[in-house]
């Protein structure tokens, strides 16, 4: 009896579209945020609140993106919870069949309305952590009492029996702590830790030599981790996201360019990932123009770096240009200025030595102080 | 969350953050949980359709030995495996 495949895409038999339909969306509703993490996802450029879109037009897009076949809708920010919409549109999303998913920082959830979300069927929470000590927690988010407020949401969540992952993101100022964050996932009776190393993008980028750890660093947490999973097999799932500064090859980032994943921004335009916005050259459609299925298909951002044909040598002729579909775009931007060109975090690209050099080095430093997340 | 042991008495289900799900469009099982998605073979989709909180193991491999005429140890060990391996994954409960 063979058994399962991984995120193995649906054969299709008859009438096979253009582009197969992508597995998730990620709804970045809003881009306020109560907290200032200096490594935020979120563009440096941030969406105001009057440009949001209203409720009528997320349920019309989460209606397309389930018929499109679409599994899976991960509610996102910014902080989600800020939409006072938020119990509405999972509701929506659970009536259209999507399986639904909290991106939340937690900090302005009351157990109120954490039941809320549990009874318009919320599938699953998933809580930010900044640290497993509260000072540098505080801290790291900019928030004074956040961490508190975290572990006691944390707690309301099981109460309501939801699922939780803890992520808890790691860099040079809180690695030294990942035992601790282990076992506060433990604590809080998590069904899933994520260990997200900072990846260097928008406001991480500006704070990358705040945030780099060394190559003995990650070593270390690497091993942490694979010592963790084994101890607490079948109790807590980790996930391992890894920083690319050091390694040989690039990461699949986002599962390759426009093949499973469409990010809508709190405006409405559709994104290939939440931080192509950082390359200037793309165009992106709106959900307010055009129906989520023709952007899937035929924006212009989405077929960009579909495929492999837009790619450079050595990628062109490399064997695994259909395995990491030739990295990530945002990244060979911000560092090389080229968004065609190879990903630095490929030893076969020609900045790798140099751009990876610079990591290292400022991994060394003292780190700078943080340039906090704000709106302009 | 405490370790989840398969054993022939077990009822296997699906815990609350997974959704075993027909999707209609694909024309397709899936087993969908937070970041993850799976896509079950044929028998497995037989053997996940029958983990509906009510039937033991046991009670799932009786059915597929009847159907497939198969040795009910053979079946045994290949159902348990499977279902364990879903349960340490997080997958799975009883």
């Amino acid at each position: 009896m063979s058994m399962m495949t991984e995120v193995q895409e649906a054969p299709k038999a008859a009438a096979k579209p253009k582009v197969q339909a992508p597995l998730a969306v990620l709804a970045e509703l809003s881009h306020r945020c109560p907290l200032q993490c200096p490594y935020c996802s979120n563009p440096v450029n941030l969406e105001r609140s009057s440009n949001e879109l209203d409720t009528v037009s997320w349920c019309r897009v989460m209606d397309e993106a389930a018929a499109m076949g679409v599994h899976q809708i991960h509610f996102s920010g910014g902080e989600p919870t800020v939409r006072k919409d938020l119990e509405d549109l999972t509701k929506h999303a659970s009536d259209t069949g999507l399986y639904t998913n909290l991106i939340t920082s937690a900090v302005l959830l009351t157990k109120e309305r954490v039941n809320k979300l549990a009874d318009a069927r919320m599938n699953h929470i998933q809580i930010s952590f900044q640290d497993s000590e509260e000072l540098n927690a505080d801290r790291i988010g900019g928030f004074k009492g956040g961490h508190k407020k975290k572990i006691e949401v944390a707690h309301w969540v099981r109460e309501a029996g939801l699922p939780l992952t803890v992520n808890a993101v790691m860099h040079r100022q809180n690695l030294h702590h990942l035992e601790d964050v282990i076992d506060l996932a433990v604590e809080l009776d998590a069904e899933r830790l994520e260990v997200a190393q900072v990846q260097y993008y928008g406001w991480a980028l500006k704070n990358r030599a705040a945030f780099m750890p060394t190559y003995e660093q990650l070593s270390w947490a690497t091993e942490v981790v694979e010592k963790a999973r084994v101890r607490l097999k079948g109790t807590l799932v980790i996930d391992y996201v890894v920083p690319d500064y050091y390694a040989r090859r690039p990461k699949v980032c986002m599962g390759g360019w426009g093949r499973r994943f469409i990010n809508i921004n709190p405006a409405g335009l559709v994104l290939p990932c939440h931080a192509a916005e950082s390359i200037p050259s793309l165009k992106f459609d709106s959900v307010r123009d055009q129906s989520l299925q023709w952007i899937w298909e035929n924006s212009e951002a989405f077929n960009k770096f579909r495929g492999t044909d837009w790619m450079p040598e050595p990628c062109r002729s490399c064997d695994r240009k259909e395995i990491d579909w030739g990295g990530c775009r945002c990244q060979a931007f911000a560092l090389t200025g080229e968004e065609n060109a190879t990903d630095p975090a490929c030893e076969l690209s020609p900045r790798h030595e140099e751009i990876f050099g610079i990591a290292a080095h400022e991994a060394q430093e003292a780190p700078p102080p943080f340039v906090y997340r704000r709106i302009a | 969350m405490e370790k989840v042991i398969i054993e022939t008495a077990s009822v296997p289900v699906f815990p609350r953050h997974v959704k075993f799900h027909f999707n209609k469009q694909r024309d397709q099982w899936v087993i969908l949980a937070p970041e993850r998605l799976l896509v079950p073979d044929p028998t497995s989709v037989e053997i996940l359709r029958m983990c509906d909180g009510t039937t033991s193991v046991n009670g799932i491999v009786g059915k597929l030995v009847e159907k497939y005429n198969a040795p009910h140890d053979v079946i045994l060990k290949d159902v348990r495996a499977m279902l364990q391996d879903l349960a340490d994954k997080g997958f799975l409960t009883t």
